[in-house]
């Protein structure tokens, strides 16, 4: 009898056990990760990320979560390091054990970190890593809601020979991935235009004084100045071209989108005549107008890539969604073959996973630090 | 080539090497009295630059429009506040270890100057931070009548040469014709000797420090009014590059000090203008090694067998 009893209570106990397991699978949270630099002079462009991110997850979670559980986020800081993005991949992947990851940033640790989730099957997309080689590499969970240099490269040559008529053009990079690589398909689309470059050099990430490079564009005559790069250097350059005298245009890419360009210049009277190109302004469009408006009550003025990084997280939760899975293998190869409804309007992707559709134009900074498209 | 822009690049470097050497001297000054490097003295630099924002903004809540009393208070409280900074480095990072190994104050100096960067990160932000131009106006000499061509130094830029070469002199002044210097001297040339004979040592090697912070803070300053922004990474490159100057010139040094970081600005400016700017820092680190290689004591640095 009184094995019996024990008997029962033990089974009776072994299956509030399982129920209760049941319970903890069915809630437990989620985990997408969101790398960027969140500290580093690229700060800025990781809080993009995490705005754009933190407000999506709070929409989703809001509405329910995803397949019934909630989102977690967990943030991980590359610092734009190349190695320290490989680091905080292998958290991510090994200890976090995220269902997907939306990051990095610069294309530098974006490249190297993919390896690793390509690895372990785990999904990735970069709202904001322009290099081409992120999705050259053959790796099938990796995608990118933004586009690529060699696009963006190429808008930039155009505007500068066919709208500012730019004769002695100089092309400047910061020797990182991106920047290089930036410049290096501005370049060739210069070449194609039947131009040459003045002047083809690379500065020092983390200086200040370029004076000698300005007065060397100077002694080249100069006319309009390409800048491939970030917006730590690019405002003392064109600080310092503007000082010696220097008239002519800069015009740079995706990395000077974000208004510390005007704190990195000292003042908004140096960045007048700052052109860069980045996507058709999310802001403007239909979709995202609501938002946009929850944004700015909470006194963040949503710039750069932080629609991107919600609808990053908008094309996530649709893929798992559609699939009722979390595996990266089921979710890349859903986002290959459809189309996702997001706050920047309809995106599909190609088999690489870049953008069916870029939509680049070119903007431009006037005195009051203030930035505006070309028409 | 024409002969504008040779001249403006030697005004490029002469103005970039007078930071360098602004700097340099803090880590030469601390060298001659202890015969140790102070890692620290980077994150000093990029301390002041902080502080100088942060004074710059006080000063404009208060409403004051005059530049050169701006200008002054400005200096005053940098000055006072990264010396402040300087002395608590040597209290917590070199006295404590005075007579232990060799190694050990200079791993102690490295982990401060990681805890600075942090701190100032953690407390300040990660982000780009600026100042507004506050000295505007620049000096242009035409190269010839005809076209538009000139050499030009701007105020600021000229305000830094002179504050480099004249407080660079001062500080020599002060070594070599003050009981102060004296006192410097003797510590530097037998500790326990100087010590014995009545000099309070740890209070010269305190005064020293000071001395170097200041020179920092008013570095920081005018670097940071010159390109107008600034981050919590600033110190380690500038540090790295200084601390180059200060070994070029002949480390323990004050004048060499100063020569070394306008040789150094001056190869720097002149590669990136005539050569190439992508292999400038290799250039100028290549300079480094081959001094230490051909001549370790520098310009003008005394040969010496047993320091670090």
């Amino acid at each position: 009898m009184q094995k019996t009893k024990q008997l029962l209570l033990f089974l009776a106990g072994a299956f509030l056990f399982c129920l209760s397991g049941q319970a903890v699978q069915a809630s437990e949270p989620i985990k997408i990760g969101v790398a960027g630099p969140f500290s580093g002079s690229d700060a800025s462009f990781g809080e993009q990320f995490w705005r754009g991110v933190e407000q999506g997850a709070a929409d989703l979670n809001a509405a329910g979560g995803i397949l019934g559980r909630p989102l977690q986020l967990v943030k991980a800081d590359d610092a734009c390091e190349p190695k320290q993005a490989s680091a905080v991949a292998s958290r991510l992947v090994d200890r976090e054990k995220v269902a997907a990851v939306i990051g990095h940033f610069c294309s530098s640790s974006t490249i190297p970190a993919s390896a690793i989730y390509a690895d372990a099957g785990v999904l990735m997309i970069t709202p904001g890593s322009t290099n081409p080689l992120v999705t050259e590499r053959n790796l099938s969970t990796v995608f990118r809601m933004c586009g690529r240099d060699d696009q963006q490269g190429v808008v930039g040559a155009e505007f500068i020979v066919q709208r500012l008529n730019g004769q002695r053009v100089a092309v400047l990079h910061d020797k990182t991935t991106y920047g290089q690589g930036l410049a290096d398909a501005m370049k060739k689309r210069l070449h194609v235009l039947g131009k040459q470059e003045v002047l083809y050099e690379g500065l020092t990430r983390g200086e200040k004084d370029f004076n000698a490079l300005v007065t060397k564009l100077k002694a080249v005559q100069t006319d309009a100045v390409y800048f491939g790069g970030y917006h730590s250097e690019a405002g003392p350059l064109v600080r310092q071209m503007r000082e010696q005298g220097m008239k002519a245009p800069l015009v740079s890419g995706d990395g000077i989108f974000s208004e510390i360009l005007v704190t990195s210049a000292g003042g908004p009277a140096f960045v007048d005549g700052v052109y860069m190109t980045f996507g058709a302004d999310p802001r403007n469009l239909p979709a995202g107008r609501g938002l946009v408006e929850i944004y700015r009550k909470k006194g963040f003025e949503p710039e750069g890539y932080t629609l991107y990084a919600y609808a990053t997280l908008q094309a996530i939760a649709a893929a798992m969604h559609a699939t009722q899975s979390v595996e990266g293998e089921k979710l890349a190869q859903w986002l290959h073959n459809n189309a996702v409804e997001t706050v920047m309007g309809k995106k599909a992707w190609d088999s690489k996973g870049d953008l069916q559709v870029s939509d680049y134009v070119m903007y431009r900074w006037d005195d009051k630090g203030k930035y505006k498209e070309v028409d | 080539m024409d002969i504008y822009i040779f001249g403006q690049q030697w005004v490029n470097g002469l103005v970039l090497g007078s930071t360098y050497g602004l700097i340099a001297v803090g880590y030469t000054m601390v060298y001659g009295i202890i015969g140790m490097i102070n890692f620290a003295h980077g994150e000093i630099y990029m301390i002041s630059a902080y502080l100088t924002a942060i004074f710059l903004a006080l000063l404009g809540t208060f409403g004051l429009q005059s530049v050169p009393v701006v200008l002054v208070l400005v200096l005053l409280g940098t000055v006072l506040l990264t010396a402040l900074y300087g002395w608590s480095v040597e209290r917590i990072a070199y006295r404590p270890l005075r007579n232990s190994n060799r190694l050990a104050p200079l791993i102690s100096a490295i982990g401060i100057s990681l805890i600075l960067q942090n701190y100032i990160r953690i407390s300040q932000g990660a982000r780009n931070q600026g100042v507004p131009p506050v000295i505007d106006g620049v000096w242009r000499i035409p190269a010839n009548a005809v076209d538009q061509h000139f050499v030009q130094i701007t105020h600021l830029q000229s305000l830094i040469v002179v504050t480099a070469f004249a407080s660079m002199a001062v500080l020599t002044w002060i070594i070599h014709h003050t009981a102060l210097g004296r006192a410097c001297r003797a510590t530097q040339q037998d500790r326990v000797m100087a010590n014995l004979l009545g000099v309070d040592t740890d209070r010269i090697i305190s005064v020293v420090f000071v001395m170097g912070a200041a020179m920092a803070a008013v570095a920081g300053m005018l670097v940071t009014l010159n390109y107008g922004s600034f981050d919590f990474y600033i110190g380690f490159l500038m540090g790295i590059k200084a601390f180059t100057a200060a070994v070029l010139g002949g480390i323990g040094s004050l004048p060499g000090a100063m020569l070394g970081g306008v040789v150094l600005g001056l190869a720097e400016s002149f590669f990136a203008g005539f050569v190439n700017s992508d292999y400038k820092d290799v250039f100028a680190f290549s300079l480094l090694i081959l001094f230490l290689i051909f001549r370790p004591s520098g310009f003008l640095g005394v040969p010496e067998v047993e320091k670090v």
